[in-house]
């Protein structure tokens, strides 16, 4: 028979080439870090966790860097990027994809944005006054001409953020839910096609978050030479651990269920499993980025650790964990095109390097939210109040 | 009415060659709207295709015809009709429980014929054309962000390239691996059921070249087109008909092995 290099069996020939590239691997997984960060967020605001308060700030905005970014490797990838606006004058009522656009233009507006201006409102006020500049310009546009900061005036900016932030806390439930949705609602393909979809998209986005605020709170705090807040850490190591059990019940729920049901797709997914996403999947995204970090928290949980230890173990398991999410991402996304409809051959991603939908603009795609974070934390200082005041001339040590 | 020497000549050698209601429509399908041409009512018209794998020789010469007749890619991984072989190996009596696995394959998405393989003893073989069901319930149509593929009131899959985004979509959501992104344009394209000629009173490409008639295109708008016979008189069958597609390409002699 004839096969071509790479496919394996009898695939239809118009499934030869993969149609959503690593871009597309990368999309739910930045809208994934903005819906868990914000999550965490809100755990403050809404539940009065106030052991995560410190990290409160530096989650708003890191769920906002990616959030302005998450768009970019969907335009990247479109056929006729310029026609992209068509997704919001002209939507498509039935179209998942469309109605995305407005969960997400909500999610942005409605909620993000107000939520940090709200927040931030205070210092933009002060930098209005005190900076100078461009920079002082700049922040006097964003009062919006509003100077008031008077403690009735903050009073009733922190009750609308809590209004907010209980909007939004649903609000960045849809928007993730909608990512799984996007997939989960392909009835043609079985491996995206199962309700439970939206839910584990909500629940890996909600441990992927967790574990990028912690990492970006450590990594900050470093830099900013700021004492590291260890009840701080401890709460997001152990809300971690929690939602990352949830996450992986969800998971192996819905491969207990493949394997016992054990549909017409079936034997072509466990080959699939078994052969072509073998160390995506079985190593990288079950065994070392689910099985070992929750291992590894679980331990922090269950025995008294020194502080150095602590950190360690949370460094190590929130970086496993964002690998192991990504692989999660890469496995439904590219996993999904790797495999016939017609459940008899298999084919292969063949990845560019410098191409429009190649690993450099991935790269780049992947580390543009960092950056924009950095310019976001210069802007709008997360943690000052917890920056140890400057020894004075004479201060006794 | 004025016309210039130049308007007379081409107007009088359009009448001429196309005549009657066909020299009529081209204006419109000139225009990229066929379906306004005086002599096409699409409310008359629910278009669907008869079929018949018992009669398909696998010569591949529709898949030719319909590269040729729509200008499609010539790689085979572009293609809006391809054929099938399947080879189905026999059950064997020494141990029956043992999976049955078809041996498929299309070369060249069956352009050029098939090349004779080894016999498989006691196997059956027979050949499957494919293309766009035309679904009535399109899982295609339904996802597209921006609605640039659509089910015409004739019951025709279209796509406005003109409109289409390239997010591909639709090719993900086709059952039937249909959809292909045109790398010329960068927008989705498929099967047109060869609008531009079905709606100028001619049949689709790849069934007028046809030397069997295995493919038969059919309006079951009108009670006297043959496609009604032909699904009385055949035991036909929709390709993955669980997924409740409202495909309305009709197989006779559909094997159950066949996706």
């Amino acid at each position: 028979m004839h096969t071509l290099p790479g496919v394996e069996g009898f695939m239809y020939p118009n499934e030869m080439e993969l149609q959503w590239s690593i871009l597309i691997v990368i999309y739910p997984y930045l809208t994934g870090l903005v819906a868990g960060a914000f999550i965490l967020a809100s755990l403050q605001r809404v539940f009065n966790v106030e052991a995560v308060k410190p990290t409160y700030r530096l989650a708003l905005l890191t769920a906002l860097a990616f959030m302005l970014i998450a768009p970019l490797p969907l335009q990247l990838h479109l056929g006729h990027p310029e026609r992209s606006l068509e997704m919001f004058l002209t939507p498509h009522t039935t179209s998942a994809m469309a109605m995305f656009g407005f969960v997400y233009l909500w999610y942005l507006l409605a909620v993000l944005v107000i939520e940090i201006w709200l927040e931030f409102r205070p210092y933009i006020v002060e930098q209005a006054q005190t900076a100078s500049g461009a920079l002082r310009l700049f922040y006097r546009a964003l009062t919006l001409g509003s100077y008031n900061v008077s403690p009735h005036a903050l009073e009733i900016d922190d009750r609308v953020g809590r209004i907010i932030t209980v909007v939004g806390i649903p609000s960045a439930f849809l928007l993730h839910g909608y990512v799984g949705f996007i997939f989960g609602s392909i009835k043609a393909n079985p491996w995206w096609s199962t309700p439970l979809m939206p839910v584990v998209f909500l629940f890996s986005a909600i441990v992927s978050g967790i574990a990028a605020v912690l990492l970006i709170y450590l990594v900050y705090c470093k830099l900013s030479k700021i004492p590291i807040d260890m009840p701080c850490l401890d709460s997001m190591a152990k809300y971690l651990y929690y939602a990352f059990l949830v996450d992986f019940s969800l998971e192996m729920l819905d491969l207990i269920h493949r394997i016992y049901v054990s549909d017409e797709s079936f034997k072509s997914l466990d080959f699939m499993v078994h052969t072509r996403l073998y160390g995506s999947q079985v190593v990288g995204q079950i065994v070392l980025g689910t099985v070992l970090p929750i291992g590894l928290l679980g331990l922090t949980q269950l025995l008294s650790l020194s502080v150095q230890v602590r950190q360690r173990l949370y460094v190590t398991a929130g970086a496993l964990t964002m690998a192991g999410i990504f692989l999660m991402r890469w496995n439904v996304v590219i996993g999904g095109q790797l495999f016939s409809k017609s459940f008899l051959g298999y084919t292969t991603y063949k990845m560019g390097f410098a191409t429009r939908e190649g690993l450099l603009p991935a790269l780049v795609v992947l580390v543009l939210p960092l950056l924009v974070l950095w310019v976001l934390v210069r802007l709008f200082p997360p943690m000052e109040e917890q920056r140890p005041a400057p020894a004075r001339p004479g201060d006794q040590a | 009415m004025s016309l210039d020497r130049r308007e007379f000549l081409a107007k009088g050698t359009m009448f001429l060659l196309l005549t009657g209601a066909a020299s009529r429509a081209w204006a419109f399908i000139e225009q990229g709207r066929p379906q306004d041409a005086p002599d096409y009512d699409l409310a008359t018209h629910w278009w669907a295709m008869f079929i018949d794998i018992e009669k398909c020789i696998g010569c591949g010469r529709c898949v030719d015809a319909c590269k040729v007749e729509n200008d499609v890619p010539p790689e085979a991984y572009y293609s809006r009709t391809w054929v099938e072989r399947y080879i189905i190996p026999p059950i064997d009596p020494a141990d029956p429980m043992a999976e049955i696995l078809p041996i498929v394959d299309s070369p060249n998405a069956g352009r050029d014929g098939f090349p004779e393989v080894p016999a498989v003893a006691g196997a059956k073989s027979f050949f499957v054309p494919k293309l766009c069901n035309h679904c009535a319930e399109s899982p295609c149509t339904q996802v597209c962000p921006v609605g640039a593929t659509f089910r015409g009131p004739d019951g025709v899959v279209l796509i406005d390239k003109t409109w289409c985004v390239g997010c591909r979509y639709c090719i993900q959501a086709c059952p039937y691996g249909c959809r292909f992104l045109d790398p010329r344009t960068n927008t989705a394209d498929k099967c047109t059921l060869c609008y531009h000629r079905i709606t100028r009173g001619l049949t689709t490409a790849c069934c007028e070249v046809c030397p069997t008639q295995a493919r038969v295109l059919g309006n079951l708008r009108n009670p006297d087109d043959p496609i009604h016979q032909l699904l009385k008189e055949h035991n036909v069958q929709v390709l993955k008909p669980n997924l409740a597609t409202g495909a309305k390409a009709y197989y006779n002699g559909l094997d159950g092995a066949v996706r």
